[in-house]
Formats: structure tokens, C-alpha cells, sequence
């Protein structure tokens, strides 16, 4: 069974792996815009040193580290939920659902792979050009390295399930742009893509901090920058992980009442 | 020319019906397309919650900064931003089809599939240029009334240069549109920040290379009685027509040379 699913994300990294001009591209774009950010962050540091508990150099590195991010925990969206969508509407959901795997792990399982491969393509090019233009925080110990990947991946489950829940959606809405439209607005949000969700004001911080959001960016990030350590680091790991069990919770339970209610459509 | 426009309008005004079919589908998609733009904006005043200026701008400038740039690529993405799918058409040889109607290709490629939702966007620009100009305290002549409108127009012409150039560039690297995003949105994004707080290399970059610098950075440093950080002189804030023409030249013959290129995949 995990040979199954190995081989599942093993095709969806091969999947992504093979548009090589795309891959260049996205880095080249990401590039430029986290030269851009990473521009205006300076200025607002040199204005107001220690901003939300982030020296400029720090600040610089969250910059980085969300355009590093960005295709691989899919910040705002994408990666599976269109073929997804458009397999509940076209019915070819039905054939899936005769498989005998899961649903929900086969999908993860082939994220997984398209995640693997876009942090490599795609995160790690554009994060080394960063720490060679600009002045940028870098964690003294591997240790931290593997805090932070660790982070990144419980983040990536937590995005995923989110997106799952998107998708989802369609067996009810048939269409699910909508949705989706919604998923994105509030990823591009409450990920801390805009701005550090640490630099966010009183109550709308404190809600971006508690929202699953916050799992995909603000905190690989702190732990990255060493803000998280000892129990803090547990707290941060359990607030990942809760999240991520509770909304792959929801998505099981909803992946349920879809396949026994609904009619799927189609001849 | 006239047949072009006309023709332009046609296949305009169909997807325009298509799209006002679903009409609460509609409805979201601009609300959509307003939010994920306003964000931008959001993100500047959560910055100037912590900040009275940011590169030595005041909120109001830097709002007029980011409304005539907004505004201006607001238009051009209504208008054209469909040349950025080319890459698709290429592909999966349907610009075949194009080629055999007796309409201009780029008029067919500039409104295909056009998308009304983008109004949002062009809605959100003017937005913020008309607080903009109630809050900014500017000595007004008439000749820097005359410059705003002179800005939007030319800084669209040079923005669907930048569009029309892209998707010539699409016919050789078919799998690359990304790039063109890091020059269209991430060219919006830079311009919506004072030039102040940029590298002076970069800066020169986009004045002297690409020239989007001329799309309002050089003509409101001019309403705004600022100091050009790389030492211009002041006139040239009267050329952003000139450059314009010039662009859209350019993007001419590069488009000329890309359909030229243009092989089948023959499916």
C-alpha cells in the first residue's frame, strides 16, 4: 500500500519535472518579484527597526522564504484542485472511486510528489539568489534546517487539505470556482504573503496568527528565524499538526456524505 | 486599421454575452479580481500603520504612485491581457484556426476568451488614484493636470507593448508564460512603490532598458515636485508619448518576427 502511494507522488513529481521551460520561468518570476518585496521590506525596516520583533536581515529572509514557498505549499492556491474540480463535474469521479485506494491519500500522494519537486525547482534557486543580493538571516545550525523543513511539510499538509476541502465543494456547486476564487483571496491573505502576519495589527493579528493560514508561511518562517524554540517549537509543531488533522478530518467526513448522497453526473 | 477595431469589437461583444450569462458567476469574479488587487493596497496602509513615510513618500504620494500605475495596467490587462495565453493556443494548435480568419492575429489573440472580470482590477487603480488626488497637497498647473490623463494613456500603451512583446516571446518559449508575468504584474508591483527605495541600478534598468519607468515613476516625480533618484532631468517626464510609440513599435516587429516563426504543432 505505501509502494502505492510512493509511486503516486513519484508521477507527480515526474509530472511536474518535465516542463523544464516552466519551471525557469517561475523561478525567474518569483526571482523578481521577491527582488521587488524584498526592496520595499528594506524600506520599511530602515523606517521602523525591529518590526514586528524581525530585524531587517530577518525580515529580508521572510521575503525570501515565501517566494521559496510559494509554488511548493501553493500560497494561493492551485496544484490540484482544477483536475480535481473538473473530474467531479465531468463524473470521471465515479471511476475513481472504484479504485481500490483512497481518495483523499491517492490526491496527497500525488501533491506530495508536485510539492517535492517545485520546492526543489522552484523554492531553492530563488532563495540562493536572495542570500546573495541581499543581506538575509541564515540559521546557524542544520538542526534549524530540519525544524524548518519539518515546518514546511506540515504546512504543505495543512494547504493541502484546505485545497482538498475546495475541490471537494464542487460535488455540491458543480462548478468550483468560486471556491477556489475564495480559497485563493483568503491565501493571499492570511499566509502572511503580503506582509508578516507578526506585523499585522491587534485583533486582525491575532486572528491571521490563529487561522491554518498562518501553518503555510508565518511559521516555517519563525522557526526558520529561530523564534520558535525548546516547547515553543512543540506548540508551533502541534499547531501545524492540529490543523492539518482537523481540516483532513472534515475532508474525510465530507468525502463521505459526497460519495453516498450525491449523484454524480454524467451518462 | 478600422477593420481590425471593428472586428476587435465583435469578438469582444460575444464573449461579453457569454460572460453576463452567469450573471452571479460574474458578479464574484469581479468582486475577486477587486480584492486580490486591493490587497496590494491593504498591504501598503498595513505598512503605514507602522510608518508616516516610506522611502521618504507620504501615504498620499505613494497612493497616487500605485493608482496611476494601477489604473494604467488595469486598462491594458481589460484590453489585452488575453496576448499572455498565447502559449496555450500554441500548443495545443488552435491559433491554427486564427491563422486562416481574415482578421489580424494579435486582434484575435488580444480578444480572445476577453475577461470582464478584469474591470475589478481597473476599477480598484482608479479607486485608489481618485483618493489619491483628493489627499496629495500638489501646487496644480494645468500642465500637470494635463500630465494624469497623458500618464494613464501612455502607461497603458507602454504596458501593452510589454503584453504584445511577451506573447512574441511566447511563439519561441511556449511553456514559459510566467516570464511574462514577472514584467507585467511584477512591473505593476514595482511601480506602486516610490523609486526611492529601489536600487539605483534597478531603477536605471527600467528607464533606460525597459522603459516602464515612463509609465508614471518619470512623470509624477514631475507632479510631485520630487527629486529623480538617478539625477534626471525634469523634461523628460514630457516623453512617456514618445516612449510609448517607441514601444509599441518594438513589440510590433517582435510580434511580426514570433508569427512569422510561428510551425504548427500540426495537431
Amino acid at each position: 500500500m505505501v509502494r502505492l502511494y510512493a509511486a503516486v507522488a513519484a508521477g507527480g513529481f515526474r509530472r511536474y519535472a518535465t516542463y523544464r521551460m516552466a519551471t525557469a520561468a517561475g523561478v525567474f518570476t518569483n526571482t523578481v518579484f521577491g527582488f521587488v518585496m524584498a526592496y520595499t521590506y528594506s524600506a520599511l525596516w530602515d523606517a521602523r527597526p525591529r518590526l514586528g520583533g524581525y530585524d531587517q536581515p530577518q525580515a529580508l529572509a521572510y521575503v525570501w522564504i515565501g517566494q521559496a514557498l510559494f509554488a511548493a505549499s501553493a500560497l494561493f492556491g492551485g496544484g490540484f484542485e482544477d483536475e480535481l474540480i473538473a473530474r467531479i463535474r465531468t463524473g470521471d469521479i465515479a471511476i475513481d472511486l472504484y479504485r481500490p485506494v483512497d481518495l483523499q491519500l491517492w490526491w496527497l500522494a500525488g501533491d506530495v510528489g508536485r510539492a517535492l519537486f517545485q520546492l526543489i525547482g522552484r523554492g531553492v534557486i530563488p532563495m540562493a539568489l536572495g542570500a546573495l543580493a541581499f543581506d538575509i538571516a541564515l540559521p546557524g545550525s542544520p538542526l534549524t534546517w530540519l525544524a524548518f523543513l519539518l515546518a514546511v511539510f506540515l504546512g504543505f499538509v495543512v494547504s493541502f487539505a484546505v485545497r482538498y476541502l475546495v475541490a471537494l465543494s464542487a460535488f455540491w456547486l458543480m462548478d468550483g470556482a468560486g471556491a477556489a476564487q475564495v480559497a485563493s483571496l483568503s491565501g493571499m491573505f492570511f499566509t502572511g504573503m503580503l506582509l508578516p502576519l507578526n506585523v499585522f495589527p491587534g485583533l486582525l493579528g491575532e486572528i491571521a496568527r490563529a487561522l491554518p493560514w498562518s501553518a503555510l508561511l508565518q511559521i516555517p518562517a519563525d522557526i526558520y528565524l529561530g523564534t520558535h524554540t525548546g516547547w515553543g517549537l512543540v506548540r508551533a509543531y502541534a499547531f501545524q499538526g492540529g490543523w492539518a488533522l482537523a481540516l483532513l478530518a472534515v475532508g474525510r467526513l465530507l468525502q463521505m456524505v459526497a460519495t453516498r448522497r450525491v449523484v454524480v453526473q454524467g451518462g | 486599421m478600422g477593420d481590425g477595431l471593428r472586428a476587435y469589437g465583435f469578438i469582444v461583444a460575444m464573449w461579453v454575452r457569454s460572460t453576463l450569462t452567469y450573471r452571479a458567476s460574474f458578479a464574484m469574479t469581479v468582486f475577486g479580481s477587486f480584492t486580490a488587487t486591493a490587497f496590494d493596497f491593504i498591504a501598503i496602509l498595513l505598512m503605514f500603520s507602522h510608518v508616516d513615510a516610506l522611502g521618504g513618500y507620504s501615504l498620499g504620494e505613494i497612493a497616487f504612485l500605485y493608482g496611476t500605475t494601477g489604473t494604467a495596467f488595469g486598462l491594458t490587462e481589460l484590453l489585452m491581457g488575453s496576448v499572455s495565453r498565447l502559449g496555450h493556443r500554441v500548443r495545443d494548435g488552435t491559433l491554427d484556426t486564427l491563422l486562416v480568419r481574415p482578421v489580424p492575429v494579435l486582434v484575435q489573440v488580444a480578444a480572445d476568451r476577453f475577461a470582464l472580470r478584469r474591470i475589478g482590477r481597473l476599477a480598484q487603480g482608479l479607486f485608489v488614484l481618485v483618493y489619491a488626488l483628493f489627499v496629495i497637497e500638489v501646487h496644480w498647473t494645468p500642465v500637470k493636470v494635463l500630465m494624469v490623463p497623458m500618464m494613464l494613456l501612455s502607461g497603458a500603451a507602454i504596458f501593452a507593448a510589454v503584453f504584445v512583446a511577451g506573447a512574441a516571446f511566447q511563439f519561441v518559449a511556449q511553456d514559459a508564460s510566467e516570464v511574462q508575468n514577472a514584467f507585467t504584474y511584477g512591473g505593476n508591483t514595482l511601480l506602486q512603490y516610490p523609486p526611492s527605495i529601489f536600487a539605483k541600478d534597478l531603477v536605471r534598468g527600467v528607464t533606460f532598458v525597459l522603459p516602464l519607468a515612463f509609465v508614471n515613476w518619470v512623470p509624477a516625480l514631475y507632479v510631485l515636485d520630487r527629486e529623480n533618484p538617478i539625477g534626471l532631468p525634469q523634461w523628460l517626464a514630457f516623453l512617456p508619448p514618445l516612449v510609448a510609440v517607441g514601444c509599441c513599435a518594438l513589440a510590433g516587429l517582435a510580434w511580426r518576427a514570433g508569427l512569422r516563426s510561428y510551425r504548427s504543432t500540426g495537431s
